[in-house]
């Protein structure tokens, strides 16, 4: 059985956690697979919540399903799709599924997924879902009544790293933290000086940040994430490693380099933990930590 | 002001071709000033649709008429005597305007000939920005005169999301990121303080969400029969 990842987080170790991406449909098969390979390989599973404003399979089903097969979900909830009632409601069903931890988000644009044409939530802001979940933790809702039953949770935010607009996004950062973030999980970085130089900003608070790897599985989807991908910059030098690997080998290319800089952020200590996003392809994951010597 | 555009012409068209005597009535306030609705426009809209339902063999009367405004009754009764004389109105105001044209003219029916599209501004000749929701509770105050309600695409309170890159929106390129405005306004007015405090979820109670909005000012209200 997985350890609280609570318990993890404040226990000093190298926190990594990964990701489950729900399907577009009922068929969970590979889904099962994955968080069979990963549940004893990782301290928690994320699981994305509608992720790109494509509709899938919920978030909290997933994390139930994860908790059945003893895993550690991180329940990420998005402000798009739902109103305070339904974000708040949905934190006490998590609670009562046993889910203990929840990565609060804004959430895409919905004129980026697969139903443009469908009405946009955000009656919260991330900042805001993050101090609904601390109020329940109070036992209150937002509407100022009081449960009769509350909830606890590890209440984890996102920052972006290599955001070319940081003053804006550390006002953000500021709040998040003060609200009562209690982890982070980063935006993919590449770019390790600028890692360090944000990890600078974080000093003052114990909130834990974990790296944001995200496996880069071709020299296109480099280029793609520079062209199209807010807040997220791969360097020329990796563009050029992977776009030199061998025909068939650039995901190989593409792990050894998540492996190394896995291995330079736990080894300079430059965060306390990693988060690896390999979007679809989470059988890759172990793998990747065994290269990293984790 | 009021910020609208044309509907395509077949659109209008398959709304009108079943009647006979039509009535292009434009407004002379808001949609004329962002040149979607007015007297120029209703000339070419009844032009377009007579031209385009002649291919198709009719010969309808188009009449046109442009008031001053079509959302006070004072204009919109001048147009009593030409609206008995027709089948069918089209009105090329906004939302507003055409609901006033259905209310007053309860036995005609009235057609839009425009998309009321939001609040806004000419950002350049041709070029129109949203740039109030109409919340119900200005906080402009608070953010240095640009609203993220209306500004930013998600309407976030608390900051930028990461979706903002070289000062645009996520969404689209063409688009600034609401926040990078405020930001960069309240950096050289020197009160980024006043986006420090966390903000609680708004109260949209004063939005749409109780309904349809009235303002009722007791200082100048009369029972009167209009």
């Amino acid at each position: 059985m997985s350890r609280p990842f609570k318990e993890v987080l404040t226990s000093g170790e190298f926190v990594v956690t990964s990701e489950i991406g729900p399907p577009k449909g009922t068929n969970i098969d590979k889904m099962l697979h994955h968080i069979e390979l990963l549940k004893d390989k990782v301290h928690g599973m994320n699981v994305t919540d509608n992720q790109s404003s494509v509709m899938r399979l919920s978030s909290l089903a997933v994390c139930h399903i994860i908790k059945d097969h003893g895993g550690e979900p991180i329940l990420q909830m998005t402000c798009r799709d739902r109103n305070r009632m339904a974000l708040q409601s949905d934190l006490l069903s998590a609670y009562v599924l046993g889910v203990r931890n929840v990565l609060c988000l804004t959430g895409d644009h919905i004129s980026l997924g697969d139903h443009k044409g469908a009405k946009q939530v955000f009656d919260l802001d991330s900042v805001q879902l993050i101090a609904a979940a601390k109020n329940l933790e109070q036992g209150q809702d937002l509407g100022g009544n009081k449960l009769d039953g509350s909830v606890e949770f590890c209440v984890g935010a996102t920052a972006t790293p290599e955001a070319d607009n940081m003053d804006s996004q550390l006002l953000k950062f500021r709040k998040k933290i003060k609200t009562g973030a209690e982890f982070f999980q980063t935006q993919a970085v590449y770019d390790m000086s600028m890692l360090k130089s944000f990890m600078e900003h974080t000093q003052q608070s114990n909130t834990k940040i974990l790296a944001g790897i995200l496996v880069l599985v071709s020299a296109g989807m480099a280029k793609y994430l520079n062209a199209n991908v807010a807040g997220v910059t791969v360097p020329q030098e990796l563009i050029d490693e992977i776009a030199g690997a061998e025909k068939g080998k650039a995901l190989q290319k593409g792990m050894e380099i998540a492996a190394r800089q896995i291995k330079q952020i736990k080894d300079e200590n430059i965060c306390p933990g990693v988060h690896i996003m390999a979007i679809g392809k989470e059988e890759i994951v172990p793998e990747i930590l065994e290269m990293a010597g984790i | 002001m009021i910020i609208a555009e044309q509907k395509p012409i077949q659109e209008i068209k398959a709304m009108i071709a079943s009647y006979q005597k039509i009535l292009v009535v434009g407004c002379g306030t808001c949609v004329t000033v962002c040149m979607a609705g007015g007297e120029k426009e209703v000339g070419i809209i009844a032009t377009s649709l007579r031209m385009a339902l002649r291919l198709d063999g009719k010969k309808p009367e188009i009449t046109e008429d442009c008031i001053q405004r079509q959302c006070e009754w004072e204009f919109v009764d001048a147009l009593k005597d030409r609206i008995s004389k027709v089948d069918a109105i089209l009105s090329s105001a906004c939302g507003v305007g055409v609901q006033a044209l259905a209310e007053r003219f309860p036995d005609k029916p009235v057609y839009p000939a425009l998309n009321t599209t939001f609040m806004g501004m000419p950002e350049k000749h041709g070029l129109w920005i949203e740039t109030c929701r109409g919340c119900g509770s200005c906080e402009l105050g608070r953010f240095g005169g640009i609203c993220p309600i209306a500004r930013c695409s998600k309407g976030l309170l608390n900051g930028p999301c990461g979706g903002s890159q070289d000062g645009k929106c996520e969404v689209s390129k063409e688009m600034d990121c609401g926040w990078q405005l405020i930001y960069g306004r309240l950096k050289t007015l020197n009160q980024l303080d006043q986006v420090e405090e966390i903000l609680p979820p708004k109260d949209w109670s004063t939005d749409r969400d109780k309904g349809q909005r009235r303002i009722l000012r007791e200082d100048v209200y009369y029972e009167q029969t209009v």
